[in-house]
């Protein structure tokens, strides 16, 4: 892998840039892998790269339906944070923002990582009595954090409306200030490169069709271009899912849901800052490229249609009005949708199953971006081992039968 | 010079109505019927923006939303809207306008020596530098912010309001062009319902700008008789100013009207936009097509326009926007261009046409005109800066791929580019359609039709008039019948229109250079983005293959025109490189809107105090007027306390309480959930959705009831009571009340449709007042007299029917302080009424009247849970040590049983309900504390639990706290610490949740 | 937005009215504390998240408050019919397993 710099830069300007290298190769499917990865999602390519970085294996392919990063990586929100409630969601998401904060270096790509701090509102007293909660228990997990009144929240961003005028005026906040937003494409070509650069086939256009197994364990994947042998299976498909699970005639305890995001034409800098709202429900950030960037709400309805209900993304920009209201002349350039696995209790999935060499990594719901990096770190680590990665145990399919949920509905920041 | 571009006569612009008007600071003069850009370009302004990358000189190049330059700011202060489009914007007298880049001043852009370094920004440059050190990114971002976005928003709230339509009907009609116009009016002389929108300021399309003979008269009057017939009839409902933005599910369409925008910066009178939410039993689309230009080489220096651009300026304003013209095309319908120019008497230098001949009918003419015609020639590059000064033609391979030729460099100031015609095929995309290529047309059209959608016209490439007027009447014909007018049969005859000759077009996106594409000067395929044709390949080159790959990584169509321009040329030349076709190469998918929506059309009336409904109580007025400060609860306001003057929060606190715990206070308790249920069955019911049993509980008594979900999680609580064998009354938490009675509802009709039950919502119907401390019963029985409130005829956990105050009353006597408590329903209209007579009554035991916060703390001070805040979802009844209200000998195994016997809801450390007291007793805990047996450890620390509530008792003179702990009460008495954001770690003991009257004896007095 | 055919009030209603209840058809245990923690926790938690036909419940929470079964497709969002609680749906997935 040729390294980028500004010096690379420099140098290929001299020639036109006719002399760029592929940032991945397009291999031709090898006959066995040592893991199949299904899904070339963010998730997917980050396991993909821990597996070869971190646990030597190498002869590894990513195996994509469509184009790399092109589900949910393309169509989140890009917003960073790890101020989850509960111990073991707290450990696993700050485990990713650890992550984030040297991933530019370590992929020598940029993937823009802008830790500009991150304000979970609060409107009413039990918001605040949670705020408070939540706040104290990551600083105690070692998760940075506080907890603002409403004259600090209208320091921090000058734009957000703080005033008693609001139909549920801002009472307080918390404050997250390592989180931020990151560049969604480059996370995802950014792990893409690297895992190709240490060896690992990126394989697009290519659809699994079935999971093929021998004597009760996996043995490889049925796909558009013929079947593909490998020891280990892991699903990393965000919106497929329960489709891959029902290829071995498994049920999941996941609805997928349509989840909408808008954003404005590109104005100059007003928030630098991301604000997010439970109550209210809106949440946003603005771009480097100028635009706002919006949080719609989840559909209630189950859907594969990637798009969502337009009643949504009124009642969402009600919200953004509601909370912004200097922005109502501003006007809404595109709004698009993606699938999300959601989960009983907002938490993921990341999974050994029944069957011998297939895992899952699924379920993430509405905040799976944040999570890119150390997703795919515990599950290269779960795969790798045939034994849970600690941070990923408690995140088991078992909990669904022992009880043992991880009720993030409140922190996961979209109301489901 | 005034106007020095606008001709004497012709245009659909008013000369008797000059508007003045700025733009960049300085003052012109346009005319009514303008827009912002003929007027500009009338006054020969060439240069309105500044590219953002590379900051070039722009200028006007399109006339309506496919417009990626003149983009302004409009207005200023509060009432300024950025990134309008100086096409679409309508002048009206006083406009004030303002580029959007360019820095110090347009003419001298400080900007733009940075752009000269353009070679260093080549795609995803930033994804290759910016990464050493890590700190840095910080700073670099702060400036490749401030250099991106457009304009401005705002800096105050917005001074106008929006509204909404919910409109029905049976055929909706997009676009006003000849297909769209003659769809409404095939469909409306059915009698079928009819919308027909356009985002021009009127109606026409095409026919604003090309005439032709229909029925042997001029099409511009037929266009008039047929907007007149459209408008004269009830059944239609003509929205011009109106742009369709969104196609959705069902059949349903979102147009938002601009209703003042063309008067002025704010609206006058009334709503500014106006959001007309369409459901329709059929739609037809007839969007028409958008002109492509051609790609070459410093195609973005202004004066370089699209072919049909100078023909609309020429034909609609009156504005010839330069005087020396070169044509290059690839088709006929660029020939137009120089035949309105010629006519206009301005000088047209050449027509260059890539093919190797055309018999067309507009060829023809411009021959018969003089126009010198260069077939087999393209406009290679042009040079100039902030307008063309000359242009390069050359001798074109019939494959349009190479120069074969010399190059010939003619001077002109203007050229007009025509690459063909694609198809507006977006609202087809936004129901999940792909569109689909045709070779034939050179163009995606609209895919299969996912749902009752018909298109006609040039949509679906027809772009003779004869085919749009024609199919227009037969589409509109065959949708209104089936939405169930008519029989699909014409009822008009077909107007004669006579077909135009017309020479096939070829499919030439870029013009090829003498140099290759990655040293040409600067081919521009995204104008807004930058996004130039050596760009495209550069991503192909380096593995981007999927053209969604391409778009993402040079930005192609994420600017504010969604690439109506670039997109097809940049997918071509993507082709192109990858040794592929455009049907193989693909198209990416547009989505809403088509053009930008503002927020506030969007959001409607449901901002401010409309967001959500405020829900008040018959009390309210009396709560605000004893200066009561409110807290929202769901969509209530109740009053969280009532201030004295000059008291703070604490100080009013503790005089409510001990106002109650010493004589008589009163709350406001109306809005607590209730839920009326009657039926035969209604013990059996709630013995299944409650954790109690209730098959025992008689006429005239009341229990305290946990709701759980099916995962034995507790859910609502409340106090039912009897008031009949088949008739209770339930009460929800206040938030909780709308979801319970849904949740009652869901099992009752989806798995007990045999329980004979009915279910009702009388929260609004009753006003509830509480009556809580000792001298209650004196107050009451001064004005009731009907009950006997003797403490043995009348006991805790009972209720009577009775009087008070003369009026009907249902009285409680529960209690949520622990002291006597009587609840009082009466009808809600004569709410307040008795809740005066009950301040009244109390005046001689200073009844006092407490809001949400004291309740709070008097509940606390006898450890009652409120669910939602000591419970959040995750504790079962026996965390919250409250299995003496599970029935545990229950016929039916009750909602959320089965999920006690779980391995997690059976272990052994399960956090617990439990008191706490701090070691010093003046330190209140904060709510959300974390506990920790050992703060000395390192972080992470163990945590073991965490305060749910927690006050000041000033009835005790100390503080008080509830939490959940693990394993709490095998701990009582022990001391656990709690880390505290400020520094501070505050110890405090496990005790018993009841810190007041642990024997009950209170209440039962 | 969906337009859904309430079979109770027998009118088409905006999405707005209604309230999604998830997957439909999935009966209560008749004796919950003979199943197994697994099975107890399938009928809980999992759910067959069909792409394509989808028997699902909504309520008219701002009309007549009554629960209907719709069969819809999750990826057009083509609604092939609703019809009342305890009625079989007309539209089934043949490869659909019990």
């Amino acid at each position: 892998m040729s390294r980028y710099s500004v010096f690379s830069l420099f140098r290929h300007a001299l020639s036109h840039h006719e002399n760029w290298q592929k940032v991945w190769r397009n291999p031709t499917p090898k006959d066995v892998y040592d893991v199949v990865i299904v899904g070339g999602g963010g998730h997917g390519l980050a396991t993909a790269y821990y597996l070869a970085k971190e646990h030597g294996i190498t002869n590894v392919a990513v195996v994509e339906k469509g184009y790399l990063g092109g589900g949910n990586t393309a169509r989140n929100t890009t917003i960073l944070r790890s101020n989850y409630l509960w111990d073991e969601a707290a450990h696993l998401f700050e485990h990713s923002m650890k992550l984030w904060e040297g991933l530019s270096q370590d992929l020598n790509y940029n993937v823009m990582y802008s830790p500009r701090g991150v304000l979970n509102l609060g409107h009413n007293l039990q918001d605040m009595r949670d705020i408070e909660r939540r706040v104290n228990a990551n600083r105690l997990n070692g998760i940075d954090g506080e907890v603002l009144n409403a004259k600090q929240v209208q320091e921090i961003c000058p734009l957000l409306d703080c005033s008693e005028r609001a139909r549920y005026p801002v009472l307080g906040a918390s404050w997250q200030a390592r989180g931020g937003v990151a560049r969604h494409d480059a996370v995802a070509w950014g792990f893409a490169r690297a895992a190709d650069s240490l060896g690992v086939d990126l394989l697009q256009q290519t659809e699994v069709v079935g999971i093929r197994r021998h004597e009760g364990a996996v043995c490889g994947v049925e796909t558009n271009r013929g079947f593909i042998a490998a020891k280990k299976v892991a699903c990393v498909t965000a919106g497929s899912s329960s489709l891959l699970a029902k290829m071995v005639g498994m049920e999941l305890p996941i609805e997928s849901h349509p989840l909408q995001a808008c954003v404005s034409e590109p104005i100059k800098p007003i928030l630098d800052t991301v604000v997010m709202s439970n109550a209210v429900h809106g949440y946003m950030s603005q771009s480097d490229k100028g635009d706002l960037v919006i949080g719609a709400g989840i559909d209630s309805y189950t859907g594969y249609g990637q798009r969502g209900s337009f009643p949504v993304i009124e009642h969402t920009l009600a919200a953004i009005c509601e909370m912004f209201p200097d922005v109502r002349r501003v006007r809404m350039n595109r709004a698009w949708g993606g699938i999300v696995d959601t989960t009983p209790d907002a938490s993921p999935i990341i999974s050994k199953t029944h069957i011998p060499g297939l895992y899952f990594n699924c379920g993430w719901g509405t905040g799976g971006f944040k999570a890119t990096p150390g997703s795919g770190n515990v599950f290269a680590h779960t795969v790798a081992k045939d034994e849970p990665h600690p941070l990923a145990k408690p995140f088991s399919i078992d909990r669904f039968h022992s009880g043992h949920l991880i009720d993030e509905h409140g922190a996961a920041g979209v109301a489901h | 010079m005034s106007q020095q571009n606008r001709l004497a006569q012709g245009g659909r612009i008013d000369r008797n109505r000059v508007l003045n008007f700025s733009f960049a600071g300085q003052t012109y003069k346009g005319y009514e019927g303008d827009t912002l850009a003929s007027a500009l370009l009338a006054n020969g302004v060439d240069v309105v923006g500044r590219s953002f990358k590379y900051s070039r000189a722009r200028g006007i190049t399109g006339h309506g939303s496919e417009e990626p330059n003149g983009v302004v700011q409009l207005g200023t202060g509060d009432s300024t809207v950025p990134n309008v489009r100086a096409t679409q914007q309508e002048l009206y007298s006083g406009l004030v306008s303002n580029p959007v880049a360019g820095w110090p001043s347009l003419q001298f852009d400080l900007m733009s020596y940075l752009g000269k370094a353009g070679a260093m920004m080549p795609p995803g440059f930033y994804y290759k530098t910016f990464m050493y050190p890590q700190k840095l990114w910080m700073t670099y971002e702060h400036f490749i912010r401030k250099a991106a976005g457009l304009g401005k928003a705002p800096t105050a709230p917005d001074p106008d309001t929006y509204d909404k339509f919910n409109q029905h009907c049976d055929v909706m009609v997009v676009g006003g062009g000849p297909a769209g116009l003659s769809a409404a009016y095939a469909a409306a002389k059915t009698g079928a319902r009819v919308i027909i929108a356009d985002e021009q300021s009127e109606m026409g399309g095409h026919l604003l700008t090309f005439e032709q003979t229909i029925n042997g008269q001029s099409s511009s009057l037929w266009l008039a008789e047929m907007v007149a017939e459209l408008n004269a009839m009830s059944n239609v409902k003509v929205l011009p100013k109106t742009t369709v933005m969104g196609y959705f599910d069902h059949n349903f369409l979102v147009a938002i009207e601009r209703r003042t925008d063309h008067l002025g910066e704010r609206a006058v009178s009334g709503t500014r936009q106006r959001s007309h939410r369409i459901r329709a039993k059929q739609v037809i689309l007839a969007a028409g097509a958008q002109e492509r230009p051609l790609v070459f080489a410093n195609n973005d220096v202004p004066g370089v326009m699209l072919a049909s651009s100078v023909t609309t300026y020429i034909k609609r304003y009156a504005v010839v926007p330069g005087h020396n013209l070169i044509v290059s095309t690839a088709n006929d319908s660029g020939y137009l261009a120089a035949i309105e120019w010629s006519k206009a008497g301005r000088n047209v230098v050449g027509i260059a046409d890539s093919r190797p001949h055309s018999d067309g009918a507009l060829v023809a003419e411009a021959k018969a005109l003089g126009i010198d015609v260069w077939f087999g020639h393209g406009v290679m590059e042009v040079k100039g800066g902030r307008r063309v000064y000359s242009a390069s033609v050359a001798a074109i391979s019939a494959e349009g791929d190479r120069i074969i030729g010399d190059v010939k460099t003619y001077d002109c100031d203007t050229v007009a580019t025509s690459g063909g015609w694609s198809p507006v095929v977006h609202l087809s995309c936004h129901t999940g359609s792909r569109p689909v290529w045709r070779d034939d047309i050179i163009g995606f059209v609209p895919g299969k039709a996912l749902q009752a959608q018909h298109c006609v016209g040039s949509i679906m490439g027809d772009h003779q008039l004869a085919d749009c007027v024609h199919g227009g009447l037969e589409t509109g014909s065959k949708a209104a019948a089936q939405a169930g007018f008519g029989d699909g049969e014409l009822l008009m005859t077909k107007p004669d229109i006579e077909r135009l000759a017309e020479g096939k077009a070829q499919a030439l996106f870029l013009v090829p250079h003498k140099k290759n594409v990655s040293r040409a000067p600067k081919q521009f395929v995204d104008l807004q983005n930058d996004v130039t044709a050596a760009g495209i390949e550069l991503a192909t080159r380096e593995g981007f293959e999927s053209i969604e790959h391409v778009k993402r990584y040079t930005a192609m169509g994420f600017g504010t025109d969604q690439g109506k321009l670039g997109n097809v040329n940049g997918m071509a030349i993507a082709a192109r490189s990858l040794g592929k076709s455009i049907e193989e190469t693909g198209t990416t998918i547009f989505r809403p809107s088509y053009t930008p929506s503002t927020f506030g059309a969007l959001a409607g009336r449901d901002a401010d105090t409309l967001f959500d409904p405020e829900r008040y109580t018959a009390i309210h007025q009396w709560h605000i007027d004893n200066g009561a400060v409110f807290e929202d609860v769901g969509q209530w306001k109740r009053p969280w306390y009532y201030p004295q003057p000059g008291e703070s929060l604490s100080e009013a606190l503790n005089r409510e309480c001990l106002a109650t715990r010493n004589s008589v206070g009163i709350l406001d308790a109306s809005t607590l959930g209730k839920i009326d249920i009657q039926g035969k069955d209604a013990r059996e019911f709630l013995n299944r959705v409650y954790t109690n049993a209730w098959s025992k509980l008689a006429i005239g008594k009341c229990r305290y009831g946990l709701m759980l979900k099916e995962d034995g999680m507790i859910m609502d609580d409340g106090v039912t009571s009897c008031l009949a064998d088949d008739h209770f009354i339930v009460t929800t938490t206040t938030g909780g009340a709308a979801a319970v009675l849904e949740w009652l509802e869901l099992w009752h009709q989806t798995e007990w449709p045999e329980l004979e039950v009915y279910m009702s919502s009388v929260t609004d119907h009753w006003s509830t007042m509480t009556i809580s401390g000792p001298n209650a019963r004196k107050v009451l029985a001064k004005v009731c007299h009907d009950i006997d409130l003797d403490k043995e005829a009348f006991k805790f956990m009972e209720w009577r029917n009775g009087s008070v105050a003369g009026v009907t009353a249902r009285v409680f006597r529960i209690s949520f302080t622990g002291e006597l408590s009587y609840e009082i329903n009466v009808s809600a209209n004569d709410g307040l009424f008795v809740w005066e007579a009950l301040i009244e009554a109390g005046k001689e035991f200073s009844i006092t009247p407490y809001g949400t916060e004291a309740m709070h703390v008097l509940r606390a001070e006898k450890g009652f849970i409120i669910v939602g805040q000591d419970t959040d979802g995750s504790v079962t009844p026996y965390d919250m040590d409250m299995g003496w209200c599970v029935g545990k000998n229950k016929a039916f195994s009750f909602i959320g049983k089965r999920s006690f016997d779980r391995p997690d809801t059976q272990k052994a450390d399960r956090k617990q309900f439990v008191g706490l007291k701090t070691k010093n007793s003046d330190e209140v805990l904060p709510e959300g504390a974390q506990a920790v047996w050992d703060p000395k450890q390192a972080i992470p620390m163990t945590m073991v639990g965490h305060v749910t509530s927690s006050y000041y008792s000033a009835v005790l003179g100390r503080s008080i706290a509830l939490a959940v702990i693990k394993e709490g009460h095998k701990h009582k008495g022990e001391t656990l610490y709690f880390p505290l954001a400020d520094g501070r770690v505050i110890e405090a003991v496990i005790c018993d949740y009841v810190f007041y009257d642990p024997e009950g004896e209170r209440q039962n007095v | 937005m969906l337009h859904l055919f309430c079979p109770y009030c027998q009118e088409l209603r905006e999405e707005n009215e209604f309230h999604y209840r998830g997957q439909a058809h999935i009966v209560r245990p008749k004796d919950p504390e003979s199943l197994s923690d697994k099975e107890w926790g399938d009928y809980l938690f999992f759910r067959n998240n069909s792409k394509g036909i989808h028997h699902e419940m909504w309520y008219h929470v701002s009309g007549c408050r009554r629960f209907f079964n719709v069969t819809r497709n999750t990826v057009t969002y083509e609604i092939y019919e609703t019809y009342k609680i305890g009625e079989t749906p007309a539209v089934t997935d043949k490869e659909e397993t019990e």
